[in-house]
């Protein structure tokens, strides 16, 4: 995405790879973008795991209330943005990104600052850890069935119904179930480990999605894509908000969220302890708690703010609670034998 | 006028007998209190003089006996005390006037006339001269018919006059009895209350004639 | 707090002292108490963690392995958002966890938790390690987990217990301190009921005290009351020799001025009956002036504590025109009495009253003329004032302010009989009623008008 069709980007674009090359960190960045600010009076540093095309709206509204802010917007993978923080000491003002239980795992090990949010009232007490971790979305984890697969109204509600029409057809589903492969997507581990924490039902779905031969996949795009143009009847745990959005763009598949319990993940921010424009990145941080008060910026990034009244209306999404349980899962041992379970229940060839 | 004189002192006693008696009253004297009920017992008195220290007791308990018993008989008391706070509590007691010791006798006399007239003139004290009549307590001169107030010093001299009719009295003798041995007087005052008196007697049976060289007399028109 | 001073003050700030001592005990004893549970809070949390992370070690295969309890780290979370670290090591080796987390150099006994102190990471941490044995009999090895957590919600909860006991701890003080104030009133209420019984009493009141006390003023009661009836009766006894000297002097006084009247009347020669007449008047000086001193010591004893009666001035003032009737009488003086027929109502001495007025009154007629007029007048306007306004000769030149200095008279009553207390008793008496004495020149002809001023009730 760095290189964009956009002439005007080329120049920065070649900056992005003067300082890639500068740094000399490993971790691996993706896309990279300088925001000008004419006159540039302080330079705000960004690493995140959102896309650029889904937080250039935000990155602008936020420029365009505090002028003379550049912006150096630096797009990485949730496990890069951990080694870059954690191992190899990177110098970025604020960090942002998909995986919770790595950003918990960065506050509790002492890689982030404390900050008082300008509104702290808004928030609440979920969305939010230590005074260093916030939460400023709030995206649920759903089934996404095909239309050709699912007449309206015939899709499974819950995991037991899931599982009953998996095994009443396993002919019709062999080879059409798609679901993370959780050894690749930090976001569908997390999602794994929640489910096998809430319902013993997981493990159940993953023996049978094991047996119907399912598709694993590195990321949601590629699994909606599969399920719009029909070539999987369903895939499991797919992030939400980019279901949502692109459902506007080609249709043919109906989202579900679980009503036995939903896990609702949330993109979170904090500020490194290596930070250098402090100020400027506060200043960013409670931009990104507003969210909810910019339907404008929820609209153009797809992405839905914190919001409260949200949860009161459907008891069954849960949001992933901060704090030290979601250590356990980052544990190496812990990690393993998940792992080699949810192999066992999965990979049966 | 007859009085009891309640005294222990029988020298203040003797010379207060002797000077009332100048005057033409009657006085009996008892040294203890119980010689005073005795007298009281026995006779009647127009006024009691009564003294506080006695040996047999005190004034007050005789003065507290006697407004018990009813006896209206006025008490003026003599007193050694002298102490405002002491004369009330006398009255608060019943006694109708009182007089602080050493007196003089022109006050102590205004006083007994003072405390006889408030009685309302229990006791006749009247003396009639040629149809002409004198009321020392209601301090009155009466004759046809008529009342004429007088003041107290001309009181005072129509009753020296009254007691002896066609007596010649002495300027100086009158002056004694008209004036309080403190104030000077002189023979001048006794000449202007005289020709006082002669207006006052104007139309009665009695004048007050001029006896040169010697005084004043009254006598029979 | 050395020597005499306030008993209620040193009652009270001794008091507030063990307010303040014990509130500080309490607020410590709190702090500590409290403090102290918040600490087992975290430690038996700690403890439970690190025993469910030992209850989850298994042996496979020769090999210590372990499975996490989710539990064994969120429940750490969900107290506070304090930060987690933990380690699990098997002979030396460390299993899973933060490799650089200190463990106590000798490992726990087994069934008994390790808790220490430490600083990792810059912060201060509380650490709780277990030891277990993993796997059987000879093969079994020991591995030591250790669960730490930072105390920064400890902290908190110790900033808020100190807050608590602090809030406590003065609202305490505060409580007992006006408590105390309280019962330093009350304590001393007796000694404040006693002391106004005995100030309330009127001047001449000796009455034993017969307050009811408790136990510990009893003897200064009895001590009193004992001074009391000594005072009384030194006092009658003083009384008695006044009244006694008084009766011994006048009755002589007395005897002689009748038997000199007597004499007078019966001397004839105009020189010997003028110097009766001068001894006479000597007597009746000598009578006057101690008449006036006794009536001028009685006002300043009983000026000093007014007696607060309910008096009719008007009544006063009529009993004083009887009083001096007769004496007016002799010298054809008429008392014009102006005193309205309603009464007129003040609070003082009634006492002290009557000897003022009798004073002035005496005075005016000792210098009246014969057959003259002296008019007595109550007036009521902003304040009362009684008068006397006679046709005498007035004070002449004399200042008129020296005339109620003791022993001052007027520079022209060479001729008459006086001391010249009467109107420095008038004076006074006033002065105690605070009101005030006048005196002017006759405003209708010769004289003086004497007036007693009292402010109106």
């Amino acid at each position: 995405m760095c290189l964009a069709d956009i002439p005007a980007r080329l120049a920065t674009a070649i900056l992005c790879l003067a300082f890639s090359a500068a740094t000399a960190m490993s971790f691996e960045i993706e896309e990279r973008q300088l925001y000008d600010a004419t006159p540039e009076q302080a330079r705000l540093s960004v690493i995140s795991t959102a896309d650029l095309d889904v937080f250039d709206p935000i990155i602008r509204a936020f420029q365009a209330s505090h002028p003379g802010v550049a912006v150096d917007y630096v797009v990485t993978g949730t496990t890069d943005l951990m080694q870059a923080l954690y191992d190899e000491g990177a110098t970025f003002d604020l960090a942002i990104s998909s995986a919770m239980d790595l950003q918990t795992k960065l506050a509790n090990d002492g890689f982030a600052q404390n900050h008082t949010p300008a509104t702290p009232t808004d928030l609440p007490a979920w969305a939010s850890w230590r005074n260093q971790l916030f939460a400023f979305t709030q995206e649920p984890a759903v089934l996404v069935v095909s239309d050709k697969f699912f007449a309206p109204g015939t899709a499974p509600q819950n995991r037991d119904e899931l599982i009953a029409v998996l095994r009443a057809n396993p002919e019709r589903f062999q080879g059409r179930i798609g679901t993370y492969d959780v050894r690749q997507s930090g976001f569908g581990y997390l999602m794994a480990t929640q489910d096998s924490r809430n319902s013993d039902a997981f493990w159940r779905l993953m023996e049978v999605m094991g047996r119907l031969d399912a598709k694993l996949y590195c990321c949601s795009g590629d699994m909606i894509r599969d399920v719009a143009s029909g070539k999987l009847a369903l895939a499991y745990n797919v992030l939400g908000s980019y279901a949502a959005s692109h459902q506007k763009n080609t249709g043919g598949y109906q989202i579900i969220e679980m009503s036995d319990y939903v896990n609702v993940m949330s993109r979170t921010v904090l500020i490194p302890r290596t930070a250098q424009n402090i100020d400027d990145a506060r200043a960013m941080l409670d931009f990104l708690l507003g969210l909810r008060s910019r339907k404008d910026l929820v609209e153009a990034t797809g992405l839905p703010a914190v919001d409260p009244a949200a949860l009161r209306a459907n008891p069954s999404l849960r949001p992933i609670r901060f704090g030290p349980g979601l250590l356990v899962f980052l544990d190496n041992l812990k990690r393993q034998s998940f792992l080699r379970n949810w192999e066992n229940s999965l990979l049966q060839n | 006028m007859r009085f009891l004189l309640i005294e222990d002192n029988p020298k203040l006693a003797g010379v207060v007998v002797e000077r009332l008696q100048l005057d033409g009253h009657a006085v009996d004297h008892a040294g203890t209190l119980s010689d005073a009920t005795d007298l009281t017992a026995v006779a009647d008195y127009d006024l009691i003089l009564l003294d506080i220290m006695l040996p047999d007791g005190d004034g007050r308990d005789f003065l507290e006996r006697q407004r018990q018993a009813e006896k209206r008989t006025p008490v003026i008391v003599i007193t050694a005390r002298s102490a405002v706070s002491d004369r009330v509590g006398l009255l608060d007691l019943g006694a109708d006037d009182y007089i602080v010791k050493p007196f003089d006798f022109s006050e102590l006399e205004a006083r007994v006339r003072a405390v006889l007239r408030r009685q309302g003139g229990a006791a006749d004290n009247t003396l009639t001269f040629a149809g002409t009549t004198l009321d020392s307590t209601k301090g009155e001169l009466r004759f046809d018919g008529q009342v004429i107030a007088l003041r107290n010093r001309e009181l005072r001299l129509l009753e020296v006059f009254f007691a002896a009719p066609g007596h010649v009295f002495s300027k100086t003798h009158l002056i004694d009895r008209l004036f309080s041995l403190s104030d000077e007087a002189s023979e001048n005052a006794i000449e202007v209350y005289v020709g006082r008196l002669r207006k006052r007697l104007e139309g009665s049976g009695a004048r007050i004639e001029t006896v040169r060289g010697l005084g004043y007399r009254m006598v029979a028109r | 707090m050395n020597g005499p001073g306030s008993i209620r003050k040193r009652l009270f700030i001794q008091l507030a002292l063990v307010a303040a001592v014990l509130s500080l005990a309490f607020f410590l004893v709190v702090r500590g108490v409290a403090e102290r549970a918040a600490e087992r809070t975290q430690d038996d949390i700690l403890s439970a963690s690190a025993t469910a992370i030992a209850d989850s070690l298994r042996s496979e295969d020769g090999h210590v392995t372990l499975d996490l309890p989710y539990s064994a780290l969120s429940m750490l979370g969900s107290i506070n958002e304090d930060r987690v670290f933990y380690r699990v090591v098997s002979q030396g080796k460390t299993l899973t966890g933060y490799p650089d987390l200190p463990q106590p150099d000798v490992p726990p006994r087994l069934g008994a938790p390790g808790v220490e102190t430490l600083t990792y990471r810059g912060d201060e941490i509380r650490a709780v390690s277990v030891t277990r044995p993993v796997g059987t009999g000879a093969n079994a090895t020991l591995v030591v987990v250790t669960v730490a957590q930072t105390r920064q919600g400890l902290a908190a909860i110790s900033r808020q217990i100190t807050a608590t006991a602090t809030g406590i701890g003065a609202g305490f003080f505060l409580l007992a301190t006006a408590l105390s104030l309280w019962a330093a009133g009350s304590a001393l209420a007796p000694i404040t009921r006693i002391t106004g019984s005995v100030t309330r009493r009127g001047p001449t009141d000796l009455r034993p005290v017969q307050a009811n006390a408790p136990d510990e003023l009893v003897p200064l009661i009895n001590a009193l009351n004992s001074f009391m009836s000594r005072l009384r009766s030194s006092l009658s006894r003083t009384e008695d020799f006044i009244t006694e000297a008084a009766h011994r002097v006048r009755t002589p006084l007395a005897t002689v001025r009748a038997q000199a009247e007597i004499t007078h009347r019966k001397l004839n020669k105009p020189e010997h009956k003028q110097a009766i007449r001068e001894m006479i008047r000597a007597i009746d000086e000598s009578s006057r002036s101690a008449g006036q001193m006794l009536d001028h010591a009685m006002v300043t004893f009983r000026a000093d504590s007014l007696a607060q009666d309910a008096l009719d001035l008007r009544a006063i003032m009529a009993e004083t025109c009887d009083r001096l009737g007769p004496t007016a009488d002799l010298k054809d003086i008429a008392i014009r009495r102006e005193i309205g027929t309603e009464p007129v109502a003040f609070t003082g001495d009634g006492i002290l009253l009557q000897a003022a007025l009798q004073n002035i009154l005496d005075n005016a007629i000792k210098y009246s003329p014969d057959d003259s007029d002296i008019t007595a007048r109550v007036a009521i306007y902003d304040n009362i004032t009684l008068s006397f306004t006679d046709q005498g000769r007035g004070f002449g030149e004399t200042d008129l302010s020296d005339l109620t200095t003791r022993y001052t008279r007027g520079a022209n009553v060479g001729d008459i009989v006086g001391s010249g207390l009467g109107l420095t008793i008038a004076d006074e008496v006033a002065k105690a009623h605070g009101g005030r004495l006048d005196i002017s020149p006759n405003k209708n002809g010769a004289g003086a008008c004497v007036s007693l001023i009292f402010p109106r009730a």
